[in-house]
């Protein structure tokens, strides 16, 4: 296409009265580095959405996992930390202690929540750090390009499980969010997904519910989001969400597994 | 100035953190240093509001650390040898992302889970940076416990003037040891936060990012250079150090920390027999004062280097001296402290027969 | 003047306690003092000692080789640090707890039988009080009243009572050396 012709086709179709969706301020202009049919990006925005719209941007801190989400802070227009690896609760644990007043999350993939990270995972949550974190789960390595995760489910082939996941040499995939919801200090805990439309619009609703529930000084959040991996699944966005429908959420079932009294 | 008192080397450390305004602390227990972390957790949060949290681990606590000290924050972390260690990743990387806080490290016999006995095992991951990447902290060496009060808050200012952690690396017998201090007034907790500090995006400005990742190479090297920079500047303007009895000296005994009081001893032992013994006692380990290694190792016959350890700061001492001068090591290791006369007896078997 | 001295014995015979009020007398007088401590799971059963310096001027070192006064409360003591003390020196000893005496000729060597003196005042807690009478007799490096003024800033308040029986101890001590 010339260059003329799109710029007819912009100045002819992008005017405030055919408006009907506007990226909200909270996140950046920078184009998201996420492979096509991943959760991350709709997970990012409905995230920063729930921020513009309660308008506490200026009063977020987040902190950004080792992970595919690495990058969050390319494209979450608040204070941004970037953590090592495994380690974002104990990082925003430092941050909310000194300043209890703001809000703050952490935004990690399963090999950062739910491996390396599972002792500051547990102990922050454990200690009703008031914070919230963000559990993306899509049951594999991706950053790393598709090893094994604590997530990974029997059967499953990866990089590093060629041969399927044996549960009795690999071990069986972590319901990490089952045993936070365990702990007394924890206010929240919810499974969701974000493969469509209907998922989304409950997804954003668990983001509004944690930032109000942290804005009352109820205790830690976590919010995960059964999301889907076509490139290290091998598989096509479609052939992705029936793999996320067929196989993932059966073993991580949505909907709420903590909540807090009287909600 | 307040009155002197006795106290013994952890808790003046822990008196010291709250009195110069430290806003938080993070840390887990361990021998020879779990009396920071109790005293902190009586004193520090109904006198001043500071956050005192014991962390799951050292790895948790380091990470708080970041955490906190990102957010413009006057912050502390201590403990022993097999904590330090669990401490390098994030040490590493609150020096990348040049961030101030002061880490003590009351030194314990290694390698391994050794001796709760004192030692001076870690000078090398003390200054040689600890964790990945090239790196340095900052290197404090109390030899007194009212150092360790002093360098607690030239240890803050320092961290904080070059956004570089720093690091008290005393030993287990500092810690424990009691002695007359003279603590300064409590001075008040910041209320203003510098503009890097993630406080929260401001209305009419960029959002603040920490981080330590610069995925492209030409990147990466241009904040190495940066850090390298910052060194240079270290070493040019905070080098300290002490001289006891120098300009006479023909052998020149020199330790740090409580090796240094042990060698000043025997300074005085040699002296009373007529060696002309000076001493030099570095006060930073990074940076390392080579100079004055350097202009006096033209004069002197030798150098007797004393440590706690298998020989660790003689490797520095013999880089300053270039080969001017006979360098020779005495140490003990495991949890052993040389005496005075130990010391003594071994100059005289080294350099004198 | 300057005294170097080591208090040693079992852990929970008070030697550390013998040591640190030393050296809250001497801080009150506003001398130097460093204290330093053998620390670790000695403390609980096994032999625990501190060296205590007091002094007019600078202390370059808290480790020092050889002491102007051993005290030993135990066996183990003994056999260890007699050999330490500097010539002139002196040895001060429970005999009440210690078979293979002190021998050396050139150091002062002073017998108090400090457990059996403790017994007698119906409380062996007080053994390290006793033996720090014993001590200041010999050395009178800080006066009586100083030691008095340390025990009521070392003691928390609900010990107070304590005091008197602390005094007595202390003071039956001092006459031990006297005889």
């Amino acid at each position: 296409m010339a260059d003329e012709d799109k710029d007819f086709l912009f100045s002819d179709i992008c005017v405030e009265e055919n408006l009907v969706y506007r990226k909200p301020g909270t996140l950046t202009e920078t184009e998201l580095h996420y492979c096509p049919g991943c959760g991350h990006g709709v997970a990012h925005k409905l995230l920063m959405e729930v921020v513009d719209e309660m308008g506490i941007q200026n009063e977020t801190i987040g902190v950004a996992p080792v992970g595919c989400s690495v990058f969050a802070y390319h494209y979450l227009n608040v204070d941004m930390q970037e953590a090592a690896h495994g380690r974002a609760c104990a990082v925003a644990t430092g941050v909310k202690r000194v300043q209890p007043d703001k809000y703050v999350f952490t935004y990690q993939g399963d090999g950062d929540l739910a491996a390396i990270g599972t002792a500051e995972t547990i102990h922050a949550a454990n200690r009703g750090e008031n914070f919230l974190i963000v559990f993306i789960n899509n049951g594999v390595y991706g950053m790393t390009s598709g090893q094994m995760a604590p997530t990974t489910l029997p059967g499953m082939i990866t990089t590093t499980s060629p041969f399927g996941s044996d549960t009795k040499t690999q071990g069986h995939p972590l319901k990490i969010s089952n045993l936070v919801a365990s702990l007394p200090g924890v206010a929240y805990v919810t499974r969701q997904s974000v493969h469509k439309p209907a998922n989304v619009r409950k997804a954003k609703k668990a983001f509004q519910k944690a930032f109000e529930y942290q804005k009352k000084g109820l205790g830690t959040c976590l919010v995960e989001i059964v999301s889907s991996c076509p490139s290290n699944w091998k598989l096509t966005p479609l052939e992705s969400n029936k793999f996320l429908e067929d196989k993932m959420i059966p073993y991580y079932p949505l909907g709420d597994l903590k909540v807090p009294e009287g909600k | 100035m307040g009155k002197k008192k006795l106290m013994k080397g952890n808790e003046a450390l822990a008196e010291a953190m709250i009195r110069a305004g430290c806003d938080a602390y993070f840390g887990y227990p361990i021998t020879p240093q779990s009396e920071v972390i109790e005293y902190l957790s009586r004193e520090a949060t109904n006198r001043t509001g500071m956050v005192v949290l014991q962390a799951e681990s050292e790895v948790a606590a380091i990470n708080m650390i970041y955490g906190s000290a990102a957010c413009g924050r006057r912050v502390m972390t201590t403990s022993s040898s097999p904590g330090i260690s669990l401490m390098q990743e994030g040490l590493s990387y609150i020096a990348a992302a040049e961030l101030p806080c002061l880490v003590a490290n009351i030194n314990r016999g290694g390698p391994g889970l050794g001796t709760i006995q004192p030692s001076q095992g870690d000078y090398f991951q003390a200054t040689k940076g600890g964790g990945h990447g090239d790196y340095h902290l900052i290197v404090l060496a109390p030899s007194s416990v009212q150092e360790m009060v002093d360098y607690t808050l030239l240890g803050f200012e320092l961290s904080e003037k070059y956004r570089c952690p720093t690091m008290l690396l005393a030993d287990g017998a500092i810690g424990q040891m009691m002695e007359k201090v003279e603590l300064y007034d409590q001075m008040p907790r910041k209320t203003e936060f510098p503009d890097w500090a993630t406080t929260g995006k401001p209305k009419n400005s960029d959002r603040r990012i920490i981080t330590s990742l610069f995925i492209q190479p030409e990147k990466m090297e241009q904040i190495n250079l940066g850090l390298q920079r910052k060194y240079r500047e270290i070493e040019k303007n905070e080098v300290r150090f002490q001289t006891i009895n120098t300009d006479d000296a023909e052998y020149i005994f020199t330790g740090f920390g409580l090796g240094a009081r042990i060698c000043t001893k025997a300074m005085e032992s040699g002296r009373a027999k007529g060696y002309k013994i000076g001493v030099i006692r570095p006060q930073t380990l990074y940076p390392f004062p080579v100079d004055i290694y350097s202009e006096l190792s033209k004069k002197v016959k030798g150098i007797l280097d004393v440590e706690m350890n298998a020989g660790q700061m003689v490797d520095d001492v013999r880089l300053a001296v270039k080969g001017n001068t006979r360098v020779e090591f005495y140490g003990r290791m495991g949890g052993i402290i040389p005496t005075p006369d130990e010391i003594l007896e071994n100059f005289e078997k080294i350099f004198l027969k | 003047m300057t005294q170097e001295a080591i208090f040693s014995g079992f852990g929970g015979q008070g030697v550390l306690t013998m040591g640190m009020l030393l050296g809250y007398a001497g801080i009150i007088e506003d001398k130097e003092v460093t204290w330093m401590p053998s620390y670790g799971p000695e403390m609980r059963g096994g032999t625990a000692n501190c060296i205590t310096i007091i002094s007019d001027t600078y202390i370059s070192s808290p480790i020092i080789s050889t002491f102007d006064t051993v005290m030993a409360l135990n066996q183990p003591s003994v056999d260890k640090f007699e050999e330490k003390v500097k010539k002139g020196g002196n040895i001060i000893y429970d005999s009440t707890n210690i078979l293979t005496v002190p021998t050396r000729k050139d150091i002062n060597i002073y017998a108090v039988p400090g457990s059996e003196t403790a017994v007698r005042l119906k409380n062996s807690k007080v053994l390290n009080m006793i033996m720090l009478g014993s001590f200041l007799k010999v050395n009178p490096i800080v006066k009586i009243e100083t030691i008095w003024k340390a025990l009521e800033q070392v003691l928390p308040e609900r010990y107070h009572n304590l005091i008197p029986l602390n005094q007595e101890a202390f003071n039956t001590g001092m006459e031990l050396i006297a005889k």
